[in-house]
């Protein structure tokens, strides 16, 4: 009896805690702290991008649907991080940064494919290339200049 | 509880179901945001994807098995990922088995950590994976072949092989390679147990692809992309003493994983042995669910509101 008091105990508690956190989640206070300011020395690993990878073109530049797909990659995979419009959270910076929106396709492609895995930044080669590319195109078109304009990132 | 499990003879049965209670009623804490998952097919072999930093991954999976001159049996386990970083993932696993007209044991827990140690992705990406394993004999959940384990070895009743405790160290360098869509994966295994035993060794290979590689454009559950096809091999390659491939059992498993929307995963896989030291059939199916910042969420309850 002891047993399935104590079980009753434990569950009663992580449901006490699951009632709290609920409430705190629909008191529209997000658990963590939003205040999105990063050191912009994180944008620097975009420099570390090699030219090769800089100059490739987004192949699926012209396609109608990349944005559309894209965006639904981002909200499955992105948007715990970066935030929902991109905007950055506490976890991750924002991707509407001139520093990001300047880069070329290429430079986003090559973070995508690597990552910064010391600062957190997952390597995202799981996604095929084609769903990379997609991401790409959604997070350009997010608010960075036209495609035709876009400047590549300076030589190392 | 104890009089309850002593009543319906069932033993450590008891102890998962006061655990499945548990999780059950942990699941409604962290159960928002889940993250939807791009997991691999494989149930043996590992690739070079870490579980996203922050993230928890609680995923159950099964293996049924037949024995010939025995009982089939039935093993499972529960698997708790957890990304502590970009580059290390750590594990815990709790395992137990079912051996069909004998009895339902706990058969133990595994911590395992994987480390990536290079910064960028390359053509093929080592993990290195140190696993420390507490099971006891009636362990049945098949999760490697190593050295001269064989399919006689499950004869022995669960009574008398729970008795036999293991403490073993098992390493694992992994190399994975992904290329134009397909993963392609090779581990290598060396294990010990810490008693006075040889080292013995093991291997997996496996290759998988998505469906379709480019993502649709409407949300969707059943579009090709959110399943991925493969096939694994695995097998055990002897000890120090007699290493090679004489009595050891080799398996190959198709396998299939469907990503879903929702943040569940699912996961199916019929492996055949190849020689006669293997189970003839093992039928593994799992489904897991990642849920996303329940490392934030954890920091939160213990920093408090501000």
């Amino acid at each position: 009896m002891k047993a399935i008091a104590a079980a009753l105990a434990v569950c009663t508690s992580f449901l006490a805690v699951s009632v709290v956190l609920a409430w705190t989640q629909n008191s529209g206070k997000p658990p963590v702290a939003a205040a999105p300011k990063y050191d912009p020395a994180i944008y620097a690993e975009l420099q570390k991008a090699p030219e090769k990878a800089r100059n490739r073109a987004n192949p699926l530049q012209n396609d109608p649907d990349a944005v559309a797909a894209g965006a639904i990659l981002f909200e499955q995979h992105c948007a715990e991080c970066h935030g929902h419009s991109a905007e950055g959270s506490r976890k991750a910076p924002s991707l509407l940064a001139p520093e990001v929106q300047s880069a070329t396709p290429g430079t986003l492609f090559w973070l995508l494919t690597n990552g910064v895995v010391r600062k957190k930044m997952p390597v995202w080669s799981k996604l095929p290339e084609p769903q990379r590319w997609q991401l790409v195109r959604y997070i350009k078109s997010l608010g960075g200049p036209a495609p035709e304009a876009e400047s590549p990132a300076p030589k190392p | 509880m104890a009089p309850f499990c002593r009543l319906v003879a069932i033993g450590s049965f008891c102890r998962l179901v006061f655990l499945g209670i548990l999780l059950l009623s942990l699941l409604p804490v962290f159960a928002p945001p889940a993250a939807l998952a791009q997991e691999n097919p494989y149930f043996v072999a590992y690739d070079h994807y870490l579980e996203e930093p922050g993230n928890l991954e609680i995923e159950y999976f099964s293996t049924f098995g037949t024995q010939r001159g025995g009982n089939n049996f039935h093993a499972y386990w529960v698997e708790f990922e957890y990304g502590a970083t970009a580059w290390w993932t750590t594990e815990l696993y709790l395992d137990g088995q079912t051996t069909f007209n004998d009895s339902t044991v706990f058969t133990g827990f595994r911590w395992e950590n994987r480390v990536r140690p290079l910064k960028h992705e390359h053509f093929i990406n080592p993990i290195l994976y140190v696993e420390y394993e507490n099971k006891n004999g009636a362990d049945k959940i098949l999760k490697e072949g190593e050295g001269h384990d064989v399919e006689s070895d499950f004869l022995v009743p669960n009574a008398e092989a729970r008795k036999e405790h293991l403490h073993e160290i098992e390493l694992k360098l992994i190399l994975s390679s992904t290329f134009k869509g397909w993963n392609f994966t090779q581990n290598t295994l060396a294990a010990k147990d810490l008693s006075n035993s040889p080292w013995e060794f093991g291997y997996a290979l496996g290759a998988s692809r998505p469906l379709a590689l480019k993502a649709s454009a409407k949300r969707c559950t059943l579009c090709p992309q959110n399943f991925v096809a493969g096939v694994e091999m695995y097998g055990g390659l002897g000890d120090r003493h007699s290493f090679g491939l004489h009595h050891t059992s080799h398996y190959l498993a198709p396998a299939l994983v469907w990503n879903l929307p929702s943040g569940w995963t699912l996961r199916i896989s019929p492996g055949f042995g190849l020689n006669d030291n293997s189970h003839r059939f093992l039928l593994r199916w799992g489904v897991s669910r990642e849920i996303a910042g329940f490392g934030s969420m954890v920091s939160w309850l213990f920093r408090g509101r501000k």
